[in-house]
């Protein structure tokens, strides 16, 4: 633990001199990159979303709370609400399917452990959207789920999978379960033994053991595991265009139909973005608290 | 005990089926002479020739190419340079940078798209590969500079010390010992900067223009208005292509990890 909070905060004292003007000189071009695009693009987001928008699509630079209002109208609302219960059961359903996983790889033998974060890397870093059209050949009408089940008589007639919010969550769960996976591993992997089977000594069952000893302890994991998923699920709006077919929209699909779309209000898109900036720095702010308080 | 080790075991071996068949029978159909996708017909290579007879698709891919390589290149400059950097000197707030350095790894494809999208609107920087590769560097850099980090944490300040002793200049002692040791972690920090490059499609959506369409962007407009089974072999040539960067990635870290804990040990 101590050697990856080292490496993060810049360690120790002895191997580190103040930084010397060449130091800054050679850091500038980093520092700027990181001042030009991420911090002043959020900060231009947040200016536009308290502008009024523009009679032909663009920008009025007035002050207004109209856009923040506007995310709390009823058919927003409902969109939002929708996508944090869309995501919230692709977090839960992604770490009930991937914490036992996470647990046996992170305890195999070294051979074994290695293939199977392996066959965990791949899809993790394969494109979702080539994950996402896979299942679209498995579930549309005439698909393969369809053919298969008619085949062996379950059903009658071929039924609508495709398009569904089944369909959707389904796909968010398939994209999302190695990021949850791999960094609950990497705290299965810190697990000290001894401890564990303390805990067996001293009389727990396997489920105390479980709840009282293997999940705390693994708690930073799930932390970033939770982390990884929630907050970008609620973002990733081509899942639910490519498997909901503009039925199930997100609050994803209504940002890039804000921007790119029909509706072209950047100010009141922007508002939603900075919704999620909000929704996305708590989420931050929590595992990094419990991450210093596992270390 | 044993009993739950099996559970588990037989439950990872289903979840990978899950993982994995989808990609197995995206990849089946790519050779298959039906285009509907639902029987098998027979064995074909048409819709991989179909692919090089596409001009679009060869234009976005091309695209791409360009993209994730000079991505790669300035995400290797300023990973590496940085890692280094901040692990030599003390800078103030290093902590605050270090957070918003790793920022665009974390947040939504989504707020960046938007976000960068309103930046370069303001500053009047017309959408094309200038304004895609920047967006690139700012989600792919990151990961250079972790995986160097990572390396720089088992470095022995006595080889740096050691070179300097035996007259080198503190630039003769980057280049020639420091770089070398650190060559591993560069090259897979540079791996994972061109696969996220080549894949990504929500901030591209957003900072690219009509004439620099990438790949990712033209399957998901294929993808949108119906099945084409070229898709399939296309997305099969990408699932091994990533899949062979993965392994070699992995193989380079792993690599990396028994040399720092061999040099430990000894």
């Amino acid at each position: 633990m101590r050697q990856d909070l080292t490496s993060f905060d810049g360690g120790t004292a002895l191997r580190q001199r103040p930084a010397s003007a060449m130091a800054w000189l050679l850091m500038s071009p980093l520092f700027v990159w990181v001042l030009a695009f991420v911090v002043a693009p959020t900060l231009i987001m947040l200016v536009y979303s308290v502008c009024e928008r523009g009679t032909l699509g663009g920008v009025v630079f007035r002050f207004t709370w109209a856009n923040y209002a506007a995310v709390l109208d009823p058919t927003y609302l409902n969109i939002l609400v929708r996508s944090v219960l869309f995501s919230m059961v692709t977090t839960l359903a992604c770490l009930v399917m991937g914490y036992p996983v996470a647990f046996y790889i992170g305890r195999a033998p070294e051979a074994r452990r290695n293939l199977l974060l392996m066959l965990v890397m791949i899809p993790f870093w394969t494109s979702f959207l080539i994950r996402t059209y896979a299942w679209v050949t498995i579930l549309k009408s005439k698909g393969l789920l369809n053919s298969l089940l008619l085949q062996v008589g379950m059903i009658s007639q071929p039924f609508e999978m495709l398009y569904t919010p089944g369909a959707v969550i389904l796909g968010l769960v398939y994209t999302f379960l190695p990021f949850m996976i791999l960094p609950i591993y990497t705290s299965v992997e810190k697990l000290d033994n001894a401890l564990v089977e303390a805990a067996f000594d001293l009389g727990a069952g396997p489920l105390r053991a479980f709840s009282k000893v293997i999940v705390p302890m693994t708690s930073p994991g799930i932390a970033a595991g939770i982390l990884l998923v929630f907050v970008p699920a609620l973002g990733l709006y081509a899942v639910n265009d490519i498997l909901g077919g503009g039925k199930v929209d997100m609050i994803g699909n209504i940002i890039e139909n804000q921007f790119k779309g029909s509706a072209r209000n950047w100010p009141f898109g922007a508002a939603l973005g900075m919704t999620l900036v909000v929704a996305f720095a708590a989420a931050l702010w929590y595992t990094g608290r419990r991450q210093n308080r596992a270390a | 005990m044993k009993r739950v080790n099996t559970m588990l075991g037989a439950w990872t071996a289903a979840m990978m089926v899950f993982l994995y068949l989808p990609i197995a029978i995206l990849i089946g159909f790519s050779f298959n002479t039906s285009r509907l996708n639902i029987v098998w017909q027979g064995f074909t290579l048409d819709w991989y020739a179909a692919i090089w007879r596409d001009a679009v698709l060869v234009k976005s891919l091309e695209n791409s190419l360009y993209i994730a390589s000079v991505t790669t290149v300035i995400s290797v400059v300023l990973g590496t340079a940085g890692a280094w950097l901040l692990y030599r000197y003390r800078f103030p707030g290093a902590r605050l940078w270090q957070t918003l350095i790793f920022v665009p790894m974390l947040v939504p494809e989504v707020i960046m798209g938007v976000s960068l999208l309103i930046f370069f609107v303001v500053v009047h920087l017309e959408l094309g590969f200038t304004s895609i590769i920047i967006s690139h560097v700012t989600f792919c850099f990151p990961f250079v500079l972790v995986a160097v980090q990572a390396r720089l944490a088992g470095l022995d300040p006595a080889l740096e010390e050691a070179a300097m002793d035996l007259g080198a200049t503190p630039a003769g002692a980057f280049r020639r010992v420091l770089v070398p040791y650190l060559m591993p972690s560069i090259i897979a920090g540079a791996l994972m900067a061109f696969t996220l490059s080549l894949d990504e499609l929500i901030v591209t959506y957003f900072t690219a223009s009509a004439g620099t369409r990438t790949l990712p962007l033209e399957i998901f407009g294929r993808v949108k208005k119906g099945l084409d089974p070229t898709l399939n072999a296309i997305s099969t040539v990408f699932i091994l292509f990533t899949a062979v960067l993965v392994v070699a990635t992995e193989f380079l870290k792993r690599r990396n990890a028994s040399l720092v804990s061999r040099q430990q040990q000894s």
